[in-house]
């Protein structure tokens, strides 16, 4: 893969999806993670996305893409349609996050769920130095044009896979420029969950 | 219109240029088309043109599917004086369906009236037209027609099924009786099934052509068309195709003259279009095949798992489009296609497009769907590689 231009968080992503599997990817904009994906590792994939002039964008790279909402979009889809689902920098913005993992989880084997992390150090320096509400390279909007509806840290998200009997089968976190291993819940700005169903 | 921003020039250079429809004939006597009402009928005769060339493996070849009152004719002009075919926006060098790629097919319905074999044609055993004794249609007869023309061609598989509207049930239909001959299928502003009110309005489109006594139980030949009726029945037509908008936009509350009339003469500009739309409807297309076709397509319903059946996987790609101002084939409708093909994991893609012009849409708003039919079609043509050298 060419490695220019493209964000850390997806080429974590694009790391870990497997060669000729079955992708959906929630809120796909032009494709710009699953183009890579079908064009080097033959991914069978599916985008759902709703602004319609990134749909173009889709169909001009030669994906295919449903227009329509994620809260929406997932309920006709059999059960294990999927390798995996992608629902990535787009659950901040979901309203019902639980019925929409919950989706996830039962038509693709995995979910891969990459979101922004509230308790990056930045965002804490700016909301407990500055009293304003962060503005970061991963939370880049301000509090009356943002389009994320549900702020979160690594530590709430592990906390409610817990609780949702969820199993994490891979933890990324990132940084602005790499991979980080130690305190992520302060040193990460991203953080990219692999999580799968436990076994009743 | 986009029609409208270009010159006359450039509208020549991107044309198919001169076309001739062509004639194909089949189910001679004896091996009569049998309907799906039981009856059988033949010789049938399917009016037709063609656009582009068929590459030796024959794999390049799209079969484009009118609407209600559309025809043969869908790009290119027939003579001097001839109307550019009814999607020559889309079809022709460099557009949505490039000619000098693909090798583009559109037919005359059975049941019509444009060359193909229909109520106003001559019956060979009485010398006079069917009218009420020809058979009644529906979509899939349309569809089974069509595949003796593709087969006559030699076509083993077709590259794409694409219509709008009726165009649209045509393209569907084929997915579900021959999906093995068809690699992808574009249904646009269509429907699995008619609601009651899309039945409601073909049923008074209907009664106003029966009400007129000029309809003489169809046995009108002879003296002329149900005149009254038939510009009555596509003045309806006319107002579902629109849009509050678009009317609005077109017409307002405009006067044909200064001031008002005082009398029933058609005083707004919205009452003389529709008067002339009608009128000029008559002289164009026979009342009886607008019965037919109106019933066909409310009988059209591959609701309920028909259009993919049972313990059949099918590998037809779909490309779907509906437009947000269209009230007469609401997004609900094809969100409903794009609900059935997520049950069975067909390969598609979905897009409603933004446009004021209603069901009309789909004859008028070129740019958006040649950016979606173009790129689709490259991509079932020549999968990722080539749309990747393409440069995107």
């Amino acid at each position: 893969m060419e490695t220019e231009n493209i964000t850390l968080d997806h080429r974590m992503i694009y790391s870990i999806v497997a060669p000729g599997s079955r992708v959906l990817d929630l809120g796909c904009g032009e494709g710009e993670l699953l183009y890579p994906l079908v064009r080097d590792k033959q991914v069978r994939a599916q985008g759902i996305e709703l602004d319609d002039k990134a749909i173009q964008g889709c169909v001009k790279k030669g994906l295919s893409v449903f227009h329509d909402d994620i809260e929406n979009s997932l309920r006709e889809f059999p059960d294990h349609s999927f390798d995996y689902v992608i629902l990535n920098q787009s659950m901040q913005e979901v309203k019902k996050v639980d019925d929409v993992i919950h989706e996830a989880l039962r038509i693709g084997h995995q979910v891969v769920v990459g979101f922004p992390n509230f308790a990056y150090i930045k965002s804490r320096f700016m909301l407990f130095f500055r009293g304003k509400a962060p503005v970061t390279g991963s939370l880049p909007h301000l509090w009356f044009d943002t389009p994320n509806v549900r702020f979160l840290s690594i530590t709430d998200f592990k906390r409610f896979c817990k609780e949702k009997n969820i199993r994490i089968v891979e933890a990324h976190y990132l940084g602005e420029k790499e991979e980080i291993r130690f305190w992520p819940n302060l040193l990460a700005s991203n953080a990219i969950f692999v999580l799968t169903r436990k076994r009743q | 219109m986009i029609n409208m921003k270009k010159t006359k020039q450039e509208k020549i250079n991107n044309s198919v240029g001169i076309v001739e429809t062509q004639y194909f004939t089949f189910a001679e006597p004896g091996n009569e088309f049998k309907f799906e009402s039981g009856d059988a009928l033949g010789p049938i005769t399917l009016a037709y043109e063609t656009y582009g060339r068929l590459n030796p493996d024959k794999s390049n070849a799209i079969l484009v599917l009118h609407a209600l009152s559309g025809d043969a004719h869908a790009a290119g002009v027939r003579g001097e004086q001839d109307d550019a075919g009814w999607w020559d926006d889309m079809i022709g060098p460099g557009k949505a369906f490039d000619t000098k790629r693909y090798f583009i097919i559109c037919s005359n319905v059975i049941g019509g009236c444009k060359g193909s074999t229909g109520p106003s044609s001559v019956n060979p055993e009485t010398g006079k037209p069917y009218a009420l004794d020809f058979p009644f249609i529906t979509v899939a007869d349309m569809v089974h027609a069509q595949r003796r023309l593709i087969d006559h061609f030699g076509i083993d598989k077709l590259l794409c099924v694409a219509g709008g509207s009726m165009g649209g049930m045509q393209a569907l239909q084929w997915a579900a009786s021959y999906p093995d001959r068809v690699k992808s299928a574009i249904p646009i502003a269509t429907t699995l099934k008619h609601s009651p009110q899309q039945i409601a309005f073909n049923e008074v489109i209907r009664q106003s052509i029966m009400a007129d006594p000029a309809w003489r139980d169809g046995n009108y030949y002879g003296h002329g068309q149900p005149e009254k009726g038939l510009s009555v029945a596509r003045m309806i037509g006319h107002i579902t195709f629109m849009s509050d908008q678009s009317m609005e936009e077109k017409f307002s509350r405009r006067l044909k003259n200064d001031t008002f009339s005082f009398g029933f003469e058609a005083d707004f500009e919205v009452e003389g279009y529709l008067r002339y739309r009608g009128a000029n409807f008559v002289k164009r297309f026979d009342a009886n095949s607008y019965l037919y076709i109106t019933k066909a397509i409310d009988y059209f319903d591959l609701s309920g798992g028909r259009l993919i059946p049972h313990g059949r996987d099918i590998d037809t790609r779909f490309l779907i489009i509906s437009f947000k101002s269209d009230w007469l084939y609401p997004s609900y409708q094809q969100q409903e296609i794009v609900r059935a093909l997520k049950r069975r994991r067909v390969d598609a893609t979905y897009c409603e497009l933004t446009s004021a012009y209603g069901h009309d849409a789909f004859l008028i708003e070129a740019e958006e769907q040649t950016t979606l039919i173009k790129h689709f079609l490259d991509k079932t043509f020549n999968g990722y590689l080539v749309a990747d050298r393409h440069g995107n």
